[in-house]
This record gives structure tokens, sequence and C-alpha cells, in this order.
């Protein structure tokens, strides 16, 4: 079988910031490999160790900066990636339903038996585009999944799915899915000296809105992003000033009071 | 009245449906906070709040959420739990009888398992996570970024949109209303449903319960190396304080599930909470925000856990622990 991760480069955000317009200033942006995409490639390398699936192909979209990144999945075992960009879609804040065409043109093409996606992306946390990926191709799928066993024979995918407190539901779910995958599914590797040395020579193809049949009208957004601010504290904390040593000094002061250590 | 209607109106006369969330035999909290952001939505849409609730014990969960506000409370009988199919042919049968010009869902756990596919079906606009929203001839919503250090406002274009909503953001409704409960009639497509709930598992039990404790300290992935544990151990010794995590120590294996606070942990309210290298995500927060005193150690001035403390401290927990473990054994 084949599995599509799809994966994102996300911007994280340092300790100090501007904000320009609506966006962070672009030199207080550090880039990476979202970490719930980070579990979704290890679970495909995974399976594909398994033989279960006979190749995993990354998929991301994002512009040319973004090749850094999804080079990370192919050195940690993807063995080939598709980079979906656009100028057209440079200035939008795209909509769910607009990286839903984009990789739905990529689904075509690519015919996977299994989508892995992460539940959400660190940057904007919108945790919808898999579910929504699946309606639109007619997959399954399951979210929020941090155990995941594939019956390929079967033509089932037997997950968990973690819901709040402390509960998993346990779930069949017909192939071919969308899987959304949560953190703690498994143990990300370390890309390996090896595998880095092997991503180079892994093939990204760039493709462009018109190698997918899309128009820029097709994939317009229906969000603009209008404001970004730094939200007003509600915080009413008591900041504790001065040194390591005159900071903990004072904070085991209130901790006493507290009853704490007695 | 029809979709086209709602689109040439501008969406006066608007109506929202909202679609509840339970689990196991009860309404979670959120269903009541759906009806206060409900009705507050349809106020300014100028029309009128109707709510599903779809699968398990319907007639009373219908009467438990019988809140003044809300016109119209429709029941789906199909199913006992969740299953995201049958809640999506619902909502979506519910959408085509009702023509709702708004669809209001919990951005919970189940919320992302069939939210974005109903968006993705009717071809409505998708807000996620929204924190506040506001309506002036188009929503515009209030949802959060990069960690929650940034606030951002997202415009919807368009009359028709569906909107999940964040837990805990707006107060639950109460009182009694005067609802109309209308049982609707579903035909469930069974070929349709290809994800089916096997049962639930509950996980993180074991020797501790960090709910019990009245001292915690929490260490976060500030901790950075697995062999720097013992320095928040240490200082959980010299405390007399138990010591549990946020989510990232336990996905790395570092401590058991059972010490994890948070959504998908466990929810604390000790009488002293000490955040050690934890960020203050709005998952974590969601278990630990009733703690009767919240203390933060961070070096990053903007954390969000810095937000809901009473007592902080901007620094390098590796200098600022050793110095309070020194205090108390010293
Ligand atoms: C469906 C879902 C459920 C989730 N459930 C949970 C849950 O139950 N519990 C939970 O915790 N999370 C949960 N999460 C994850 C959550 O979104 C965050 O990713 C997580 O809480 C971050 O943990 P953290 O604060 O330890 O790490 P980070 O966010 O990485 O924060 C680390 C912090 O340490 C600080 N730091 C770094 N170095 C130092 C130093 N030397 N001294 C002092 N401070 C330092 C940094 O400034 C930063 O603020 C869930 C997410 C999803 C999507």
């Amino acid at each position: 079988m084949k599995v599509l991760v799809t994966v994102k480069e996300v911007a994280e955000v340092g300790d100090d910031f501007a904000i320009e317009g609506t966006g962070i200033a672009e030199s207080d942006l550090e880039y990476d490999l979202n970490e719930w995409d980070d579990y979704a490639v290890e679970a495909g390398v995974q399976l594909a160790e398994a033989d279960v699936a006979d190749e995993v192909v990354a998929v991301t979209i994002g512009p040319e900066r973004s090749e850094e990144t999804i080079r990370m999945a192919l050195a940690k075992g993807a063995d080939r990636a598709v980079r979906v960009w656009d100028d057209a879609l440079t200035e939008e804040f795209l909509d769910v339903a607009g990286k839903v065409s984009l990789l739905e043109a990529v689904v075509a093409e690519e015919e996977p038996d299994l989508v892995l996606s992460g539940v959400q992306a660190a940057d904007d946390s919108f945790g919808a585009t898999g579910v929504a990926l699946a309606d639109r191709i007619g997959f399954e799928h399951a979210a929020v999944v941090n155990d995941l066993e594939v019956a390929a024979d079967a033509g089932v995918a037997n997950v968990h799915r973690e819901l709040e407190g402390g509960v998993e539901e346990l779930t069949e779910v017909d192939l071919p899915a969308v899987l959304t995958v949560q953190t703690g599914l498994n143990e990300p590797r370390y890309a390996s000296l090896r595998g880095i040395r092997q991503a180079q020579r892994k093939e990204i193809a760039a493709k462009e809105l018109s190698d997918l049949g899309l128009s820029a009208e097709e994939v317009a957004s229906a969000l603009t992003l209008t404001e970004m601010y730094e939200p007003e504290s509600e915080s009413d904390a008591e900041m504790i000033e001065g040194d390591a040593g005159e900071a903990a000094g004072r904070l085991a002061e209130v901790l006493r009071e507290k009853g704490v250590g007695a | 009245m029809n979709a086209a209607d709602l689109a040439t109106d501008g969406g006066a006369g608007g109506d929202v449906l909202a679609v509840v969330d339970h689990r196991r035999g009860d309404l979670r909290d959120v269903s009541f906070e759906l009806i206060t952001a409900g009705s507050e939505l349809a106020e300014a849409l100028g029309g009128e709040l109707h709510l599903a609730v779809v699968s398990g014990d319907v007639e009373r969960f219908a009467e438990e959420l019988d809140r003044p506000g809300v016109a119209a409370i429709h029941t789906v009988t199909d199913g006992e739990e969740f299953d995201h199919g049958v809640y999506q042919q619902a909502v979506e049968a519910l959408d085509a009888d009702l023509s709702p010009a708004a669809i209001v869902m919990p951005n919970s756990v189940n919320g992302l398992d069939y939210a974005p596919a109903v968006a993705e079906a009717l071809d409505l606009p998708l807000v996620t996570d929204a924190v506040d929203f506001s309506y002036d001839g188009g929503l515009s919503v209030t949802r959060e970024m990069y960690g929650s250090k940034v606030e951002t406002t997202v415009d919807v274009a368009g009359d028709r949109f569906a909107l999940t909503i964040r837990g805990g953001e707006w107060p639950a409704a109460e009182g009694t209303g005067d609802a109309a409960i209308e049982p609707f009639d579903l035909e469930i497509d069974e070929a349709a449903l290809g994800a089916r709930v096997q049962g639930f598992e509950e996980v993180g039990g074991g020797d501790v319960d960090i709910s019990e404790a009245e001292v915690l300290v929490s260490v976060g992935r500030g901790i950075e190396e697995e062999e720097n544990l013992d320095l928040v151990r240490d200082l959980a010794d010299a405390l007399g304080a138990t010591l549990s995590s946020s989510r990232p120590i336990v996905d790395n294996g570092w401590l058991p599930k059972n010490r994890q606070v948070g959504q998908s942990g466990k929810v604390v309210t000790p009488k002293v909470y000490i955040a050690v290298g934890i960020s203050g995500a709005v998952q974590h927060v969601a278990g630990m925000k009733g703690s009767e005193t919240i203390v933060a150690i961070n070096t990053d001035p903007n954390a969000p856990i810095f937000d809901i403390a009473d007592y902080g401290i901007v620094g390098d927990l590796f200098d600022v622990v050793p110095e309070l473990i020194e205090e108390f054994e010293g």
C-alpha cells in the first residue's frame, strides 16, 4: 500500500518578537517541521519498515524555503516528496477548503491507500485539514489517533482516538482513510547522517497550480487575516524580580506562607 | 427559507444550528457554552438558535439543554455513543431542513472528528477554535496563533459559515427555557458508516494520583533532557510535593501517563501548582487552571502561563530551581 503523509513547515515565535501588520517580523520567526507531522512521518516510515507500506510520499504546501523542512521528512525515511506552491498563494491566508483542493489534486495523482496528517499545525492550530480532505476525496477518517495498527489484508486500520480526560476510543476504520496523528503515537526518530545524505538525492517534485489543473479562483480563501496583536495580559501575577538567588528566596517565603515544605 | 434566500438577504434572519457534545451518558460542559455562544450569534444574525442532539439518551439531554434563548432542540436517536458518520449525516440533514446561516460546533476531540467534514460537505467556510467573535454584516472571529502568543482577527466572506468554539471561553447557559423539542427522523445511510467504535479504554491509572496532591511541581519541555528531570525531582522532594508534567514529557516516555496534567491527562486543583518550563498551552491550562495558587518559572516573559499565574519568575529554571532547593534544604 501507498502512504501519503502531509507535512507542514511551521513558524515558531521567539521570546522577543515584533508584529508587523498581520504577521510576525521575519527575523523573529524560526521554522521547523510541525511537531504533529513528525509523528505522522514516523508512523508512515514504520509502516514501510514493517512491509505494510511499499512507498511513503510526503506532501507539503509551502514556498521554496520549506524544502529544508520537507527534506527532514525524507531524511527520516520518506521515499520522495511533493511540494505545492504558487505565486498566487503568497498573499493568501489559505483556508481549509483551499488547502484541501491542493491536496486533493495530489491525492488524484498519487492514489494513496492511507493518508497520515498531524492533528493540527502548531502555528495556526486550525486542526481541520485532514478530516476535511477525507470528506472531499471520499476516504474514511479518524481524528486524534494515538495508537495505530494497519490490517491491510482486512482493509481496516485499528486506531485509538485520544479523547479528553484520559479516555481513549477504540475504533476500526475502513481503508482508504485519512488519520490525523496525535503526539505520543510513536517515538519520532532523529535523522541519521546517512539519512540526511540520502535525502539530498531524493526527489522533491515542485508543483504549481497549473500543474495540478487548478486555477487561483479555485483555491481563493474565504478567510482574511485582518488583525494580529499581543493579547492584553489578564495577569495579576506578582512578578518576582531579582537574580536567581533573590527570586528563589522571595518565592520560598511565599511558598512557606502557603504551608509548603512545612 | 433556502440557502439562496439567505445569500440575498445578507444573512438577516439567519438561524444558528449548534451541535452539542456528550460522552458516555453525560452532556459535556461545552454544550452549555455552545448555547451561550449560539444565542449571541443568533441575535447578531437576527435569527433563532436551534440545537442538535445526536445519539444517546436524547430526551434527557434535551430537557437538560432547555435554556432560555433556545428556540428548538432537534433530537436524533440513532446510535449511543459518538460516531462521526452519524453526526455528519444528522447535521447535513438538519442543515437541509433548517437552512441555518451558521453551524456552531465544539472544538473538542469529537468536534475535530466531524466539524471539518461537515463544513467541507456543505461547502461552508470554516473557522475553528474561536475564542470570541463579532458580527457586523459579516463574521469576524478572534482566535489565537503561535501557541497563544498572539491573537488574530479572521474575517469570513459569505453569509453562511461553520464555526467551532474553544471550551471554557463562553459562560455556560443557565436557567430554564421553553424550547420546542422536535424528534428528527434521520434515515441513516448505514453503508456510509466506515468507522466503528469498538469500546473505550481508561488510561493513566497506576500508583500515583496527581489529582490528590496538595502541592505539585510540574515540569515541561523547558527541562530539555531526561537526565535533567532529577533537578525537578529534587525540588519536589524538598517541598514535599508530587511531580507532574505537561504532555511532551509523557510523549517522550520520560514520565508515565498518570503524571500528565491537561485536557487529555488529569485535571488537578492543588493548593499550589509550580509550573517549571511549561508554556501554558490551552490544553495544559485546561487541566490546572483551578489550582489555588499558581507559580510559573519560565525564561519567556510572553509565555501564556504567566497570564494565569499568581506568582511568576522570568528566569532560567536551571538557575532558579537549584536556589529554591537550597532554600528548603539549606
Ligand atoms: C488534542 C490535544 C490534546 C492535548 N492535551 C494536552 C494535555 O493534556 N496536557 C498538555 O500539557 N498538553 C496537551 N497538548 C499539547 C499542548 O498543545 C502543548 O503542545 C504542550 O502543553 C506544550 O508543553 P510544554 O509547555 O511543556 O512545552 P512548550 O510549549 O515547548 O514550552 C516549553 C516552555 O519552557 C520554557 N523554557 C525553555 N527553556 C527554559 C529554561 N531553561 N528555564 C525556564 N523555562 C524554559 C519556554 O520558554 C517555553 O515556554 C494537547 C494538544 C492537543 C492538540
